[in-house]
C-alpha cells in the first residue's frame, strides 16, 4: 500500500487527500519511510525534513477538513537546495553555505506550500546550480535512479533523482541553461522551464539573474502543469517577475496536436548523436505528426553561438551575484589577518573549482578593457538568438528538438569543463531567449559501454508566455507515447 | 590665493533621500537607532533576496533634476558597481553608470555681495547607501591602526542621490555658496533633510589650479572627509595653497585622493589614482529599465515650489532687501513663506522684513515658538505695517502692539481702537503737552537756553510720555525746539 | 576581439579568491581554452544590433514607499561568523 501510494502522481495524491481516501500525513509518512529506505543509494536530498514535513502535512489535512480545495493537497515535493525555506538549512550544494539556515521562504516554495504541497527535503544540486551532472555539489553524491553508475544530470539533479525514485511526486528545480530540462531527460521526467519572469525568483539563490528560472520536475505533464499553476504569477518581491495574467495549464491539456505547426530545427542535425538517438528523435517527430501536427523546418542560424554567448553572460552575472559570500554576515568564514585576507581565504575555501572558474571568467569578462569585447558582444549575440526564435515562431507554434546530446553519462565521464558545458548545447538557446521549454521522455537507449537502457528526452519549446500551449502539447505526446512508463527505476526499490 | 593662479573646483554630493523606506526594500529609512534593527534579507544581501526600487526615491531625484533644469532622459537604468567592502552587504552597490536619471542642469547660487552665479551639473543619479563601520581596537576610532571593525547595516540600502557638478567653481567661497544653495533647494523640495552632521549630506571636492587665463585643467586631487560647510571651505583653501606652493617650487601635482584633517587644517594623501578600482559596472539583471514619461516630468515641474535663487532674486532685485536679510529669510523656508504672505498683504517688503527678522524673530527666539506658528498671523502683521505706514501708530507703539499680538493673537487695529493708542498729529493737543512739560521743567529750559542743548532730548521724551506715547514724534520734536528757541 | 592571455592573478584579486600556484596554472589554461571557444562570437556581425540585458521587456517595476517587517536581530546575528554585541565583527580593514 505505501509503495502504491508514493508511486501515484501528484494529481492523484491531491485528489485522494481532498476526497479523504488518504491523508496528507499518511502520504508524507509513506514518502519519508521510502526516502529512508532508498536514500543511501540515491542520495537525492541534502536535508530530509522529517518532522517539519509531518507537521506541514497535518496542517494540510486541517485545511482540507476546513473545506479548502488545495490543488496540491498533500503532494510531497523535493525543493532544490538553492531555494530558501524559512528555518531550514539552505546550502546551494556549497561549503560556503553548508550551515546557513534561511530566515525566509522563497516565493515559489511558499506558493507550492500554500497550494497544499508538503516539502519532504532539500535536494542536492551542482554547487550554486553550476553544472550538468550534480557532480559539482560539495555536499553529496546523487545517483541516477535508473543506473547507479550514472549521474542524474544537473544542476537540479537531486530534485530529478528524488522524483524519479518516488522520493517526491514533484521536484522544484531551477534552470539557467538547461538545469531542469537536462536532468528531466536523464531521469525519465518532465522537466519544465517556464518563460523567464513567470515564476518569482525571490528566494532563489541567484546564479545568473537574467537567465535563472524556477520550474517543476515531475513524472507527468499534468503534475508539472499543476505545479506551474501554483507557482506562476507576478510577485512584488521580484522586479523581473512578469505582471501578466497566467493562463492555468492543468485544466486545459490537449489530446492531440491538430492545427499546430511544429518546427524542427535545421541546424540541430540528430545524425551527430549516433544512430540510436537519431532514430528515436525521428520517431518522436513522426509521433508528433501522427498526433496531427504539421511538421515544418525552421532555422536558428545563431544556435551554434549559444554556448559562447551563455558562457560569458552567465559567469559575468554569477561573478557579481556570488560576491556577497564573503564571510562577513553569514556562511563560512576562513581566518585572515585583515578583511582582505579573510575574503580571499573564505572564498578559496568555500567555493569549488567550477564556481571559481566561472567567477574568474565572469570577472574577466566584465573587467576594464574587456567589457565591450566580451560582455556587450555576448549581450548583442543574445539579441540575435532571440530574433532567431521570433523568426522561427512566425512559421511554427512549437519547436521540437533534443533535450540533451546523450543519455545520462557515468560519473567522472566529463572531467574537462568544456565537455560538460557542451551538455547544454540544445537547451541554452531557449534560455538566452527566455522561452518556455520542457523535456518529455521520448524513448530509451543503451548507452555505449552501458548495460541498462537509459531514458532520453524530447525538448519542446514555445513562444514567450505560451506555457499553456506547450504543456498541452506535451501532454498529448506523453499520453500517446507513454515512453516514461516503459521502465521502473532500479534504485527505487533496492531496499524497499 | 596667489593672483597668478586660478582654482578649478568641482563638487560631488551624496544626499540621503527622505523616504519612509529604503531604496530597494521595506525597512525603515531613519537616522540612527539600535544597531542592526532595520535590516531584512534584501538590505542585508542575503542569498536569494532581490531588490525592488522605491518609487518615491525615483520621484525625488526627478524632482531635483527638474528643479535644477536638468534634462530627464526618457530611458534610465540601474547598474552594479562591483567592489568588496565589509559595510556593503552584496559587495556591489546598485547605482547608475551611463544612464542616470537626470543629465545637466545647474545650481544658481549667490555670493555675500549678492552676485548671482551658476554652476552646471554633470548629472544626478540614484544609488544605495552602505552600512556603517566602527573601527575599534586603536583607541581613537580611526581605521588606521584599528584591530577590528564593527558593522551596523541600518543605513545599508538607504536611497542616496549623487549630484555631480561641473568643475566650474573658482574659490572656496563659491564652493560653499554653491553647496548652501544646493542644500536649501533640496530642503525646499522636501527630498532630503540635508544634514551634514547626520550624514544625510556628504560631499567631496575635486580641486586643481592653473595659471590665470589658461584654459587647460591642471592635475586634480579629490578631497574627502569634510564634515561641515566650514570644513569644505577650509579644506579647499588649504588644498589650493598646497598645490600653488608645489607648482611654485617646481613640483608636480599627483592625481590622488586626499583626506581633510580638521584638527591640523591640512589635507593628507589617502590613495593614488594608480590603484583605482576596476568596478566592472554592468546593468543590474535583477532590475528592469525605467522609462520616464514627459507627462510625469511636466507634472513634477508644475508642482515645483519657489526655489531659493528665485526668492533671492525677487527679494533683492524687486523688494530691494539686502543680501543678508534676504538670505536669512530664505534660510528658513517657513519664515520666507510667512514673509511672502505679509508682503503680499501689505505691499511693504522692507517693513515686512524689518518686523519678521527683527521684533518677530526676537519674540520667537525668546518664546521658542516659530513665527509662523505664533499668534501673529500674516494678516495681523500686514495690518500693523499698514498702521505704521499710515502713521496711525508710531514705531514705539507698534513694538508694544506686536508683543501684545504675540500673546493674545488680536488684530492690532482692534487693540488700537479699543485702547486709544492711535498716534496723534493734532498740533494743538501736542502743543498743550509741550507747554505743560516746559512749565514743569523751568530749570532745564533755562539750562537749554544757557547752551546745554542736550537737555532737549529729555524734554521730548517727557512730552512723549505725557501723550502716553501716542504723539507723532516728529511733531513733538519740532514743537519742543520751536518753543525753546530764543 | 581578444588575444591577450588572461592576467589570472589580477582577475583573482578582483574576485577576492586566493588561488594556489597549481590553480593559477590550471584555471589559467582552462579559461584560455574557454575564451578560444568564446572567440567564435567575433564572427557575428553585431555592429548594429542592440544589446539584450533582459529578455522580457518590462519597464518601471517599482514598489510603494511603505514599510515591511524587518528581520529579528538575534536571528540574523546568530548566523554571523563573528559578532560583538549588536554588531557584526570583521578583522581590521586595511586602507589601500
Amino acid at each position: 500500500m505505501p509503495q502504491e501510494l508514493i508511486e501515484r502522481s501528484g494529481a492523484d495524491i491531491a485528489a485522494d487527500v481532498i476526497a479523504g481516501r488518504a491523508s496528507a500525513v499518511e502520504v508524507a509518512a509513506a514518502t519519508l519511510a521510502h526516502v529512508a529506505s532508498v536514500e543511501s543509494n540515491v542520495g537525492a536530498y541534502l536535508t530530509v525534513l522529517s518532522e517539519p514535513a509531518l507537521a506541514q502535512a497535518a496542517r494540510v489535512d486541517e485545511r482540507v477538513r476546513n473545506g479548502e480545495r488545495l490543488p496540491l493537497a498533500g503532494v510531497p515535493i523535493a525543493v532544490k537546495d538553492n531555494m530558501c525555506l524559512d528555518g531550514t538549512r539552505t546550502t546551494c550544494g556549497s561549503k560556503i553555505l553548508e550551515n546557513w539556515v534561511a530566515p525566509y521562504t522563497a516565493t515559489a516554495v511558499a506558493r507550492m506550500l500554500e497550494a497544499g504541497a508538503v516539502a519532504i527535503g532539500k535536494a542536492n544540486c551542482d554547487e550554486f546550480a553550476m553544472g550538468s551532472s550534480c557532480e559539482n555539489s560539495a555536499l553529496g553524491v546523487t545517483r541516477n535512479p535508473y543506473d547507479s553508475t550514472r549521474v542524474p544530470g544537473g544542476s537540479s539533479g537531486g530534485s530529478a533523482a528524488a522524483v524519479a525514485a518516488y522520493e517526491a511526486a514533484i521536484g522544484l528545480g531551477s534552470d539557467t541553461g538547461g538545469s531542469i530540462r537536462e536532468p528531466g531527460a536523464f531521469c525519465n521526467l518532465i522537466g519544465f522551464k517556464p518563460t523567464y519572469g513567470r515564476v518569482s525568483r525571490y528566494g532563489l539563490i541567484a546564479f545568473a539573474s537574467s537567465l535563472d528560472q524556477i520550474g517543476p520536475l515531475a513524472r507527468t505533464v499534468k503534475d508539472a502543469a499543476l505545479a506551474y499553476d501554483a507557482m506562476a504569477g507576478y510577485d512584488v518581491m521580484d522586479a523581473t517577475s512578469i505582471d501578466r495574467p497566467v493562463e492555468l495549464a492543468a485544466e486545459s491539456l490537449r489530446k492531440d496536436l491538430r492545427g499546430l505547426r511544429v518546427g524542427i530545427v535545421r541546424e540541430f542535425d540528430t545524425k551527430v548523436l549516433g544512430d540510436d538517438m537519431h532514430r528515436l528523435y525521428n520517431d518522436a517527430y513522426r509521433d508528433l505528426e501522427r498526433l496531427g501536427a504539421d511538421i515544418v523546418e525552421v532555422s536558428l542560424p545563431t544556435a551554434d553561438y549559444g554556448l559562447a554567448t551563455y558562457y560569458l553572460i552567465a559567469p559575468a552575472e554569477c561573478s557579481s551575484n556570488l560576491a556577497r559570500f564573503d564571510g562577513v554576515r553569514y556562511g563560512l568564514r576562513a581566518q585572515g589577518d585583515d578583511v582582505r585576507q579573510m575574503y580571499d581565504n573564505t572564498r578559496a575555501a568555500g567555493f569549488g573549482p567550477e564556481v571559481k572558474r566561472r567567477i574568474l571568467v565572469g570577472t574577466y569578462a566584465l573587467s576594464s578593457g574587456y567589457y565591450d569585447a566580451y560582455y556587450v558582444r555576448a549581450q548583442k549575440a543574445r539579441t540575435l538568438t532571440a530574433r532567431d526564435f521570433e523568426r522561427a515562431f512566425a512559421t511554427c507554434d512549437l519547436i521540437a528538438c533534443p533535450a540533451a546530446s546523450c543519455p545520462a553519462f557515468q560519473f567522472a565521464a566529463k572531467s574537462d569543463p568544456y565537455s560538460m558545458y557542451l551538455m547544454d548545447y540544445y537547451t541554452i538557446p531557449m534560455s538566452l531567449a527566455g522561452l518556455p521549454a520542457l523535456s518529455v521522455p521520448c524513448g530509451w537507449t543503451v548507452p555505449d559501454g552501458g548495460s541498462l537502457p537509459m531514458p532520453i528526452g524530447l525538448q519542446l519549446c514555445a513562444p514567450l508566455f505560451a506555457e499553456k500551449l506547450l504543456l498541452g502539447a506535451a501532454h498529448a505526446y506523453e499520453q500517446a507515447t507513454k515512453h516514461a512508463a516503459a521502465r521502473q527505476p532500479a534504485l527505487s526499490r533496492v531496499s524497499a | 590665493m596667489s593672483p597668478e593662479y586660478e582654482a578649478v573646483i568641482g563638487v560631488e554630493c551624496h544626499v540621503e533621500l527622505k523616504t519612509v523606506t529604503k531604496m530597494f526594500c521595506g525597512c525603515a529609512n531613519e537616522f540612527g537607532g539600535e544597531p542592526n534593527t532595520k535590516i531584512c534579507p534584501v538590505c542585508l544581501g542575503m542569498p536569494g533576496a532581490l531588490p525592488v526600487p522605491n518609487e518615491k526615491a525615483i520621484e525625488h531625484v526627478l524632482t531635483a533634476g527638474v528643479a535644477f533644469g536638468a534634462e530627464i532622459p526618457s530611458f534610465s537604468k540601474f547598474d552594479r558597481k562591483n567592489y568588496f567592502y565589509p559595510d556593503m552587504p552584496k559587495d556591489y552597490q546598485i547605482s547608475q553608470y551611463d544612464m542616470p536619471l537626470t543629465v545637466g542642469g545647474s545650481v544658481k547660487y549667490w555670493m555675500e555681495d549678492g552676485t548671482l552665479k551658476e554652476c552646471r551639473l554633470t548629472r544626478i543619479h540614484l544609488e544605495e547607501d552602505t552600512g556603517k563601520s566602527t573601527h575599534a581596537g586603536s583607541g581613537d576610532g580611526r581605521i588606521a591602526g584599528s584591530s577590528y571593525s564593527l558593522l551596523d547595516f541600518n543605513r545599508a540600502g538607504v536611497p542616496l542621490m549623487e549630484c555631480v557638478s561641473e568643475p566650474e567653481l573658482h574659490s572656496p567661497q563659491e564652493a560653499t555658496a554653491y553647496l548652501e544653495s544646493l542644500r536649501r533647494t533640496l530642503l525646499v523640495l522636501g527630498v532630503s533633510d540635508v544634514k551634514m552632521e547626520e550624514g544625510s549630506l556628504r560631499c567631496d571636492a575635486n580641486v586643481s589650479v592653473r595659471p590665470v587665463g589658461s584654459s587647460e585643467l591642471g592635475t586634480k586631487t579629490e578631497i574627502k572627509n569634510m564634515n561641515s560647510f566650514r570644513s569644505v571651505e577650509r579644506a579647499i583653501s588649504s588644498e589650493i595653497e598646497r598645490q600653488i606652493a608645489l607648482i611654485g617650487s617646481g613640483e608636480r601635482i599627483v592625481q590622488e585622493t586626499r583626506g581633510w584633517d580638521e584638527v591640523h587644517g591640512v589635507t593628507h594623501s589617502m590613495r593614488s589614482k594608480e590603484e583605482a578600482h576596476d568596478y566592472r559596472y554592468f546593468p543590474d539583471p535583477d532590475l528592469v529599465p525605467l522609462e520616464i514619461a514627459q507627462t510625469a516630468v511636466a507634472r513634477i515641474a508644475e508642482a515645483l515650489p519657489t526655489l531659493p535663487w528665485e526668492r533671492f532674486e525677487r527679494y533683492t532685485a524687486v523688494y530691494g532687501l539686502g543680501v543678508k536679510p534676504a538670505t536669512q529669510l530664505i534660510e528658513n523656508l517657513v519664515l520666507a513663506e510667512y514673509f511672502d504672505r505679509v508682503v503680499a498683504l501689505s505691499g511693504q517688503p522692507q517693513q515686512s522684513s524689518n518686523f519678521v527678522l527683527g521684533d518677530l524673530s526676537r519674540l520667537a527666539n525668546e518664546s521658542g515658538v516659530a513665527v509662523a506658528d505664533s499668534n501673529v498671523s500674516a494678516e495681523h502683521l500686514a495690518e500693523l505695517i499698514d498702521l505704521v505706514e499710515t502713521k496711525r501708530v508710531n514705531s514705539k507703539i507698534a513694538k508694544e502692539l506686536l508683543t501684545r499680538m504675540w500673546g493674545a493673537g488680536e488684530s492690532p487695529a482692534v487693540i488700537v481702537e479699543r485702547e486709544g493708542l492711535a498716534q496723534t498729529s493734532d498740533r494743538a493737543a501736542i502743543e498743550r503737552f509741550v507747554d505743560e512739560v516746559l512749565a514743569a521743567n523751568g530749570e532745564l529750559v533755562a539750562a537749554y537756553k544757557a547752551g546745554k542743548s542736550n537737555v532737549a532730548g529729555f524734554l521730548i521724551g517727557q512730552v512723549m510720555k505725557a501723550s502716553r506715547g501716542k504723539a507723532d514724534p516728529a511733531l513733538v520734536n519740532e514743537l519742543v525746539r520751536q518753543k525753546l528757541a530764543p | 576581439m581578444l588575444t591577450d592571455p588572461i592576467d589570472i592573478r589580477y582577475v583573482a584579486k578582483l574576485a577576492r579568491l586566493a588561488l594556489t600556484e597549481e590553480e593559477i596554472e590550471r584555471f589559467g589554461k582552462q579559461l584560455g581554452e574557454l575564451l578560444e571557444h568564446v572567440n567564435a562570437l567575433k564572427d557575428l556581425d553585431i555592429a548594429s544590433v542592440p544589446a539584450t540585458a533582459q529578455v522580457v521587456e518590462s519597464r518601471n517595476v517599482t514598489r510603494e514607499d511603505s514599510l515591511r517587517p524587518c528581520l529579528d536581530r538575534e536571528t540574523v546575528l546568530a548566523q554571523a561568523p563573528q559578532r560583538q554585541g549588536p554588531f557584526f565583527r570583521v578583522p581590521r580593514i586595511l586602507t589601500e
